[in-house]
Order: structure tokens, then sequence, then C-alpha cells
């Protein structure tokens, strides 16, 4: 979709300014690639200029003026404060307590938050399923966790930003890489020293924010002109909606402009 | 104390089939230089660790380099898949490979207790994931004084640890700047290690708390200029990322990778 204007704009840019938002200027943000680090560095740009944006390469507070295409690009070190090893950065000031939000994507999550950035149609013991593959002989390999694990549960509290649909929004994550609330929505009780888990998610459709009660994700605000119809059809499980549904603020001239101009220079960047 | 060779007698003389080894670095200063010899002297039957068993490691395994490859994250970063990985955990090409999987606060811990001499890593990980279910590796502890359950990991001790880096003066010590990954650990953590670099200078001129490792750290120094390309050194040439792009094309097909490999590993030498 080619959009010219500022009003208006496409539903991926609807997901990256909504989730800058929940940034703020104050906080310590452990910055996943991808949409994470699109979204965090729109925050640095626009209402959160003394967000602290961390990677797990290492760098401290960084400031980069283009995206990495990978989490330990030479931009990201070259605009930091200063750059750790990488032992230090989860030992020190991930598991130390340091890290306010752990700000995260993924391939599947589920009704609880959990995580797969795994394997796809693993027939897991707990998954419930039964078919012709398993960890060992998956369906597709993904890349694995990387940092997610100990970032879901070393930071303070966890942002997910992620496309919406059926593919990844399912019923049962078919392994859980990183724990949300766990397979019961209980994963959390009794687990001492460890963050408070995901309070929002973000996706190109709707926020979704955990019940206080039973951990389970609702939706709490439709992005403009989204339908709950949309939203249902894009959830693998029967997706409850919040009493008071509000509606998302739609993106500011600014915040569209602004992420127009990062991502142009982050293709012109990567493709010299 | 260092000796200083040639890339391809560093190699000759250090890494055996069989070994366990890990080329390490942290999206800076891969070294690439150091795999693509591996791959020339054919050695077999390898274990590979590497946080973030990138496109050097998809390049020795659809060599058929490895047995056991133990890892926290697997892909081409910001492009995609390794498709020489997946195809041979997949399909057993060209030959079956293990894998031993952990997330990245694990691989962290446990080369930083390799380099403390411990035999495994204590630290508050994998809480209500189910990586421990898939890896015999991952165990849990009781901490003896506050009861919180930790989970332990072995510590990594390679039989080789390779590393890129900038500069080593003419005594062998060796200077790293920039994105410093677990470089200074897998340095210490294994039985041998070598160090390519991009130059050899009469001074490091290092600022006090530069990362170097003193020459009696290291076993062999070689000078590859570009070493780490298509990756980056900080200070010398930017991180190629068409590279990173373009092997998803190259990879994705055994008949266009083996030809990769012959034409520039086996033939030229020069990747």
């Amino acid at each position: 979709m080619t959009v010219s204007g500022t009003t208006q704009y496409t539903p991926s840019e609807m997901m990256t300014v909504t989730a800058a938002r929940a940034l703020t200027s104050d906080m310590t943000c452990f910055v996943g690639i991808g949409l994470p680090s699109e979204a965090a560095n729109v925050a640095r740009m626009t209402h959160a200029p003394d967000v602290t944006l961390i990677y797990e390469s290492g760098t401290v507070q960084t400031k980069p003026d283009i995206l990495p295409l990978s989490i330990g690009d030479g931009e990201l070190c070259e605009s930091a404060l200063t750059t750790v090893s990488v032992p230090e950065m989860f030992r020190y000031w991930l598991q130390g307590g340091h890290i306010d939000v752990g700000f995260l994507g993924t391939a599947q999550i589920d009704r609880f938050a959990n995580l797969n950035t795994t394997v796809i149609a693993a027939n897991h013991p707990e998954s419930g399923k039964q078919g012709a593959h398993s960890y060992a002989n998956p369906k597709v390999r993904l890349p694995g966790g990387g940092g997610a694990p100990e970032i879901s549960t070393n930071a303070k509290e966890v942002f997910i930003t992620v496309k919406h649909s059926k593919r990844t929004f399912v019923e049962q994550v078919d392994f859980v890489t990183t724990i949300g609330f766990g397979r019961d929505g209980k994963g959390r009780d009794n687990a001492p020293n460890i963050g408070k888990g995901p309070t929002v998610v973000i996706t190109d459709l709707c926020i979704l924010k955990p019940d206080a009660n039973t951990k389970e994700l609702v939706v709490t605000s439709l992005h403009p002109g989204v339908t709950r119809e949309q939203v249902i059809e894009a959830t693998g499980w029967e997706i409850k909606f919040a009493e008071n549904l509000e509606s998302t603020p739609a993106p500011s001239e600014k915040e569209l402009i602004i992420l127009r101009e990062l991502k142009e220079r982050t293709a012109k960047a990567h493709s010299a | 104390m260092t000796q200083f060779m040639t890339l391809s007698e560093a190699i000759a003389t250090q890494v055996n089939d069989g070994d366990s080894l890990a080329l390490e670095g942290f999206t800076h200063l891969i070294p690439f230089a150091a795999g693509h010899e591996i791959i020339r002297q054919q050695r077999k039957s390898l274990t590979l660790t590497r946080m973030t068993p990138d496109v050097i490691y998809d390049q020795l395994v659809g060599a058929g380099c490895v047995k056991k490859l133990v890892f926290s994250w697997g892909g081409n970063p910001g492009v995609g898949s390794l498709h020489r990985v997946r195809d041979a955990i997949e399909h057993a090409y060209p030959c079956p490979i293990e894998t031993v999987e952990h997330s990245h606060a694990a691989m962290a811990n446990a080369y930083e207790a390799g380099a403390a001499g411990l035999p495994m890593a204590l630290f508050r990980g994998y809480v209500g994931s189910e990586l421990p279910q898939a890896n015999d590796d991952i165990a849990w502890v009781t901490c003896p004084f506050t009861g919180e359950e930790l989970s332990a990991v072995p510590a990594i001790k390679p039989d080789v640890g390779i590393i890129h880096a900038q500069k080593a003066d003419r005594a062998g010590n060796v200077l790293i700047e920039g994105i410093v990954g677990v470089q200074k650990e897998v340095v210490l953590a294994s039985k041998r290690s070598i160090v390519t670099v991009e130059e050899i200078v009469d001074s490091l001129e290092a600022t006090p708390n530069a990362c170097v490792l003193p020459a009696w750290t290291i076993d062999v120094v070689a000078v590859v200029e570009g070493g780490a390309h298509p990756s980056y050194a900080h200070g010398y040439y930017p991180r190629d990322n068409n590279y990173y792009k373009q092997w998803d094309a190259i990879s994705r097909d055994r008949d266009s990778f083996n030809q990769w490999l012959e034409s520039h590993v086996f033939a030229k030498g020069d990747a």
C-alpha cells in the first residue's frame, strides 16, 4: 500500500506508532530486533527523547539514527553511551534488575501471552498435539530463544508487538520458548524474584492486555476502522473484549513523518 | 608464548577432526576467514558452539564439517533462516547434526563460567520456558542460602576458541574495540586459541579499559586483513549487509550453495 499524505497511514504504521507510545522517557528498555526496535526508536525520536534503549549486543543508552539490520550493527555501538560485554549485559544489567521494560516480538503467541520462537508443529507433551512433528523433527525450525526467555522474566515488565493473524495468535503455542503467564495462566504465581510479565500486546489491529485475575489476553482498544469481527477472525482462540473497549488514537502527522523518515534512512543505508 | 602464523598454519596446527570449537563475535568481528580455512582443510565431526550461529556456521554445516551444534539463536540476522543448518536438521543433508539449544543468557553465563574455571554456570534463567525439556544440559540448583531455585548449565570449555580482532602488537597482545560480545571469555575458556587480526602494529595505543587480551593468554595470532568480512571490524570496515541478504538465495538451494563453496572457498580461497 502506498501512502503519500500524512493523514493516511497503513496498519503497520498504526502498530508501530501505538507500540512507540507505550514507552516513556523515564524507562529503561531492553529492545528486541525488528518491530520492537522500530517502535522503541520512534518513541525516542518523538515523545520520549530520554528513553534508555539497551540491546543485547551490549550497547547501553544507544541512539541510532537508522534501524539496525542486526542486533549488533555498528550504528548501535557508535551512538551508545557505553558498550559492555554480552555476559555483563545479561548478568548485571538484565538479571541485576536494571531493566524496566523488555520489548519483544514473536512468531507465535497464545491467550496467556506465552511466546514461541523455537519450532512450529512440535509434538510437545504439554501442547497436547499428536502429529508427525516433534521438537527434534519440526515442521518449521525457527531461530530460537535468543535473549527473550530471560528478558521476559528478568525485566520488570514486558511489552510485545506482533502482527495479528491466526497463524501467530494461536490457541496454544507449539512450544513455550518464553513465558508469558504459562500454559494455565499461573506460571508466574509463586515464582520469586521475577518481573510481572507481559502488560501489553500491540498489534496492527488492536491493543490487548492480560486480565487482572485470569491473565488471559483481552482486547482493550481497537485501532481506528478495525471491527471486532476482524480481530475475532485473526485470532486463533475465542478472544474476549473489555467492557469499556477504547478506540486507539490515530497516529499524528509528526509521528508518521518521523517513522517514514526513519524507515527511508534505514532502507537507504542498508541498500548502500 | 604467542606464535605468529599464517591462517593456514594456524588451522592446520590447532584444529583437529572431532574437536569442539567456538568461533565467536557478536555480529561484529565474526572470524569468517578462519571458518573458510577450516572448510578448505576439510575438518570433520566438529562440535561447534556459538551464541548466534549465523552465516559462517551455515557455511561450515553446509560443507559437512559439523556433527553437533550448540547455540541460542540460529538465523541470518535481519534476513531470515539459515537454510544449510535447517537442511541438516530437517533432512540430514549433507550429514545429520545434533543440536543443543540454550538461551543467550545461558550461553553468556556458560562462557563466563568456562573462563572462570568453574564446572557450571548458575543464573536466574529458563523460568517457565520449555527449553529445559528439550535440553538435558539444563538443570536446577537450590540456593543453600535463600532456597531459590536457580538454573545451571555446564561451563563451555572448547578445545579451540577462535576470534577476530582489530590489531595485535609485535608481542601478540590483542586489542578489541566496539561490541566485544563474548570474545574475551571464549579465549580464556578454551584450551587453545587463535586470534586473527586486521594488522600488526608497533603500539596498540589502547585506552586503559580497552579489551586487551595479553599475549600469554593466546596461542596463535594470524594476520588476515578483512578476516571478519562480511561482518564488520569497528574502525576498519562496515558490515556488508548485501552479502547477508544475498546469502539467503545462495543457501536456499543445495546446488547453488555447493557452487558457491567451490568458487568462493575452495578455488579462490579468498571468500
